[in-house]
């Protein structure tokens, strides 16, 4: 019985995650996953009622209570540019879950364990580990707490290779000589991998990271399933680390690198200080830029991460709203490594109330560019950068880029020409159909509603 | 390996594989929800952590056992909770253009 209590809440898991594949079904969908996991709570709860431990019942009574509520807390107060590292944060929580309860078990049993069991427990206490402290480093690099930009450790990637090798080393200790030293030295070690992984990683790359420590997150819940054998474990580990990983490669793809690169190699930096900022550039003010848009018929907005920054999705509305009332088609091109998570823009512009409908992503936008009268490019930079599709020795060469120089007119904002997180400069700044207007993101939108209405 | 074992990986391969094949569905636009989703069904490891508490003897064991309660119910309601903030916001409206 209790065994098909849980199947029910791991279908539910799936049948959720389906609501997920349309917005129309989506909130639906995770108020079902939702209902599985509290199914699931319930069952472990009348599972282990019969046991007379009134102290143990108080402690998960606590955890239940201290939990929930920072949980709810922080699920509240968030704002939605700071999604990534909410989820970072959540994504660590998650895998230090599974850590703790791998370790529970070697606890337990003090390492007397079949083998079998055993290599889940390692690989939950190890997987656990470094989702947490790498989850936290991560966090605190969107955060602003930890320096954003690459970092070169002592050693490098050997470092790491070498507290890898180590973890396993003793790991394989613990689990052949049924020693409970030989699991916690493992954990301690991956402890510290999660922390030498992820601090050399740029900001930029982030979206890459944030989605294979969800992966991670989950596939620790699903070693801790085996280790206390319990299939809803198992059934929603395996879901979540599925997903991570598409998002992972996804990420990857939309990059135009592998992951070993993103995770172990060191990027950027290709244009030097001299090339950046000599040439001329067409600049425009509030007025211009109003001008062009509202005597287009078709306009794109490109957002990217300085749109967050700056809070500007709200700001963006409203001006595309003028438009709108304009008689004018305004729609959204959004690249999938445009924030700092996946998805990152879709979400700030569906807070600011533009209907999904709207969103395109790259493969939808491409072909429209060339029947665009202005693209306006909101903190966005080397996702719109051509030297991807023309210069084989730039670093981005090969991404996926927005074609927004296929537009008739293409207005950038942005604060100066200093280049993307790529550390590239970017041509299409200098073209004579691009308008640069140099302000903060949201004053600039606010400053050409303003210039649109007095037209 | 023991039948329970062998079971569990079963288990294991064949939702990974419903996994891959359902979630390559979602649309880009509800990516970060998607994370945000999965992120909080990853805490379904409360349940190893309540089996943890309540049957855990020792001051160890206890701490482990809160610490790995109170992390996945942070994971379980705040994810749930924010997915569902999120999911709200995403809506259909009608265009303004006259």
């Amino acid at each position: 019985m209790i065994e098909l209590a849980y199947l029910t809440a791991g279908v539910l898991f799936i049948v959720g995650l389906k609501g997920l594949t349309s917005p129309r079904t989506a909130r639906r969908g995770n108020r079902l996953a939702a209902l599985g996991m509290l199914v699931a709570i319930i069952v472990v709860v009348v599972d282990m009622i019969g046991l007379d431990a009134k102290l143990a019942w108080g402690v998960a009574i606590a955890g239940i209570i201290v939990g929930g509520g920072i949980g709810a807390f922080l699920a509240i107060r968030v704002q939605m540019t700071d999604m990534p590292q909410l989820v970072a944060a959540f994504n660590g929580f998650g895998g230090g879950s599974s850590m703790l309860v791998a370790a529970a078990a070697v606890v337990a049993s003090n390492a007397f364990i079949p083998t079998e069991t055993a290599v889940t427990t390692a690989l939950s206490l190890i997987i656990g580990a470094i989702t947490l402290t790498g989850s936290f480093i991560a966090f605190g690099k969107l955060q602003g707490i930890v320096p954003s930009k690459q970092m070169f450790l002592p050693g490098g990637t050997a470092t790491n290779g070498i507290i890898a090798a180590a973890a396993v080393v003793a790991a394989g200790y613990g689990i052949f000589a049924d020693s409970p030293i030989g699991f916690w030295v493992a954990t301690a070690l991956a402890l510290v991998l999660g922390i030498t992984a992820v601090l050399p990683i740029g900001g930029a790359d982030m979206p890459v990271v944030i989605s294979l420590l969800n992966s991670f997150s989950g596939i620790a819940a699903a070693m801790a399933g085996f280790v206390i054998n319990n299939q809803a474990l198992i059934v929603g580990g395996a879901l979540v680390g599925a997903a991570g990983l598409i998002l992972t490669l996804e990420m990857a793809v939309a990059m135009n690198r592998s992951i070993p690169s993103i995770l172990f190699s060191q990027f950027g930096g290709g244009a030097t200080a001299e090339d950046i900022g000599t040439k001329p550039v067409n600049r425009a003010t509030a007025d211009d830029a109003a001008i062009a848009l509202a005597y287009a018929e078709k306009v794109m907005i490109v957002p990217g991460y300085g749109l967050a920054v700056a809070q500007a999705q709200h700001a963006v509305k409203d001006l595309a709203n003028a438009l709108e009332e304009r008689g004018i088609e305004v729609t959204y091109a959004i690249h999938p490594v445009a924030g700092r998570m996946p998805g990152h823009m879709n979400v700030l512009l569906a807070e600011a109330d533009v209907s999904y409908d709207l969103l395109l992503d790259l493969e939808q936008a491409n072909p429209k560019f060339s029947q665009t009268d202005v693209v306006l490019l909101v903190g966005a930079n080397d996702v719109v950068n051509p030297s991807a599709k023309t210069d084989p020795d730039s670093p981005i060469y090969g991404m996926p880029i927005l074609n927004v120089d296929d537009a008739k007119t293409t207005i950038v904002v942005k604060r100066s020409l200093s280049p993307g997180f790529a550390g590239i400069d970017n041509p299409l700044f200098y073209e004579d159909t691009t308008l640069m207007f140099f302000a903060d993101a949201k004053q600039a939108l606010e400053d050409a509603l303003s210039a649109v209405e007095a037209l | 390996m023991s039948a329970e074992f062998i079971a569990g990986i079963v288990v294991f391969v064949l939702a990974a594989f419903v996994g891959f094949e359902i979630i390559a569905k979602v649309p880009r636009t509800l990516h970060t929800p998607l994370m945000s989703g999965a992120n909080a069904i990853s805490g379904i490891t409360i349940v190893g952590a309540i089996i943890a508490a309540a049957t855990g003897t020792g001051a160890v064991a206890a701490a482990l056992g809160f610490l790995a309660v109170t992390f996945a119910m942070i994971n379980v309601i705040g994810g749930f909770m924010v997915t569902d903030r999120m999911l709200e916001m995403f809506k259909k409206i009608p265009s303004k253009r006259t």
